[in-house]
């Protein structure tokens, strides 16, 4: 029995952009399974339907059609059971201002129905820092502290599946180490994760299996080590003081003066190295390394360009 | 405790925090209007035989005070937590519509019942109504807060907005309690006001508590008490039902 199965998913909103009756596809026909025990990453650029997806899961919206289980409970026919065994970190930084957090903490216990909470409550505190602050007022807290908070909200009743919606977005690097320090502790200890991020680097350390979404479908599923052995050849990494020549930088990644090529081999390394120079620009810190998420992210999207034409439909 | 009573006591609790604004503050309104009202018109107007105008108002101020904090209890508890997204936390939760419902409803019901004993009480320094039926005053309060209760849970949902949250409370909240006989008797009005008042289901609700007072009425109580009945299971299963769909919380 897979943790969490979307079966056949769409789901389609009302556009008004199209003519009357005219819907916006968000999923078109998702199906993926995560297993018990797995880290597993869901990615796509913004408005791929991430999000949505995991809306479906949580019961926050309704598939058009299909089906969607949590640990085999469905979560519309069954939605009590399988939101007990989920999880979900929310991507925005919300909070009740009226509280505390061991107070927030202790309120949704209450609402999953665990009682005698306080010894978990402590260790959550505890393992995301946040020990000093359990009297603080949510309002007095910073966007840091405050994201600690919705993931000891999403835990407080020992969930079996965790879902992380882009936890990591707009936070520093001691609470990206802490919170992932403390998710892979819990994943070693059984429980499921289920990730959405915009940083690839993080995807690529944490799951050993990834889902890539475009315009609502999927287009690429596998483990991250097959995606990455699958992406032929190398990347010649160098920095670079000036603009490239305009037939490179639509196929390079540029980060500042880093400047990132697909490479199929040393002639082709050779064949840009001596373009940058006839440009009259010169290339340092020259390495070759094996491709990353990235480099396989960017070439999943390209091999997909996925016209966005789902609204209206 | 149960989830249900969790989220009972979290609501409970909520209000009680900001008591000054929640409790106090209907309180002293209440003391206001007993004061100017009474004054103004001690002298003037005679509804029942043996009952000054003051004591008359005592129970009509605290039903109103009541009635407009239970609704004003679960309505704004929803539109906040809307507004402020942090009702995606309940949204997560195995809580079932019934379950919402009794909480949020029931926590208007606590909030009315202490802002209308608030009332009560305070206006006992101005004048002593008598307490001649007091189940069917109990009875009236009780089933007032929930309609009332069971209708915020109906405006918060459907609201977005504060300001529509407010159109609710000022265009048919407020008019239909103030014009429901809590400053007199409807019999003191033209035919056409009178049929007028009968279709106001806060008509009904003042009326019968007010029974439970001075034993006497404009309608008789088992009328009341049946429109009362019929309102608040009507409301109630509207509210019930929109919390099943999920209306306007769930896409």
């Amino acid at each position: 029995m897979p943790a969490i199965s979307f079966q056949s998913v769409s789901k389609s909103y009302p556009s008004p952009r199209g003519p009357q009756g005219g819907t916006f596809l968000a999923l078109d026909d998702v199906s993926l399974a995560v297993e018990e025990g797995e880290f597993f990453g869901l990615l796509g650029p913004n408005g791929a339907g991430k999000t949505t997806l995991i809306t479906i899961l949580a019961g926050l919206a309704k598939a058009s059609a299909g089906s969607v289980s949590v640990m085999g409970h469905d979560v519309q026919t069954d939605f009590a059971a399988a939101r007990r065994a989920l999880g979900v970190v929310p991507q925005e930084l919300v909070f009740d201002p009226f509280f505390n957090v061991r107070e927030a903490l202790l309120f949704q216990s209450g609402y999953f129905g665990v009682k005698n909470n306080a010894a978990w409550v402590d260790e959550l505190l505890d393992n995301l820092g946040l020990t000093d602050k359990a009297n603080a007022n949510m309002r007095a807290l910073s966007g840091g502290m405050k994201r600690r908070v919705l993931v000891a909200l999403a835990l407080v009743h020992k969930p079996p599946v965790i879902v992380l919606d882009e936890p990591t977005a707009g936070v520093d690097v001691e609470l990206r180490q802490t919170l992932w320090h403390f998710i892979a502790k819990l994943n070693k200890q059984g429980h499921t994760v289920l990730l959405t991020t915009h940083y690839l680097e993080e995807a690529e350390a944490l799951c050993g299996r990834i889902a890539m979404l475009k315009t609502g479908k999927v287009v690429a599923l596998d483990s991250t080590s097959a995606l990455l052995s699958a992406a032929s050849g190398n990347v010649l990494r160098c920095t670079v003081d000036g603009d490239l020549p305009p037939d490179l930088a639509s196929l390079a990644r540029v980060t500042g003066r880093v400047v990132q090529l697909p490479a199929k081999d040393a002639g082709a390394v050779e064949q840009y190295l001596a373009q940058i120079r006839q440009a009259g620009l010169q290339a340092q810190d020259i390495e070759i390394r094996r491709p990353d998420l990235e480099d396989v992210f960017l070439k999943v999207m390209q091999q997909h360009p996925g016209r966005d034409d789902r609204s209206p439909v | 405790m149960t989830g249900w009573q969790m989220l009972l006591f979290k609501e409970v609790l909520r209000f009680w925090r900001v008591a000054a604004q929640t409790i106090t503050g209907p309180i002293l309104t209440a003391l206001l209007y007993l004061l100017v009202f009474g004054q103004a018109l001690e002298s003037h107007v005679k509804v029942y035989d043996n009952v000054s105008y003051t004591a008359f108002l005592v129970p009509g101020l605290a039903m109103m005070s009541l009635l407009q904090n239970a609704f004003a209890n679960s309505s704004s508890s929803l539109v906040a937590s809307k507004v402020m997204g942090n009702l995606v936390f309940l949204l997560l939760t195995p809580l079932s519509a019934w379950h919402w419902f009794v909480a949020y409803v029931g926590a208007a019901v606590v909030r009315g019942l202490v802002v209308g004993s608030g009332v009560l009480a305070v206006s006992l320094i101005f004048a002593v109504p008598p307490l001649a039926q007091p189940v069917w005053a109990l009875l009236f309060a009780v089933l007032g807060a929930a309609l009332m209760g069971a209708l915020g849970v109906v405006a918060g949902l459907w609201s977005e907005k504060f300001d529509q949250m407010a159109a609710f409370q000022n265009f048919a909240v407020m008019p239909m309690t103030f014009l429901s006989g809590v400053f007199y008797s409807i019999h003191s009005l033209p035919p056409f006001w009178q049929t007028v008042s009968h279709f106001n289901p806060f008509f009904y609700m003042i009326d019968g508590f007010r029974y439970g007072f001075f034993g006497v009425s404009d309608v008789s109580p088992w009328f009341s008490l049946g429109v009362v009945t019929v309102a608040t299971a009507g409301v109630g299963l509207w509210a019930l039902l929109l919390l099943r769909m999920g209306y306007k919380i769930r896409s």
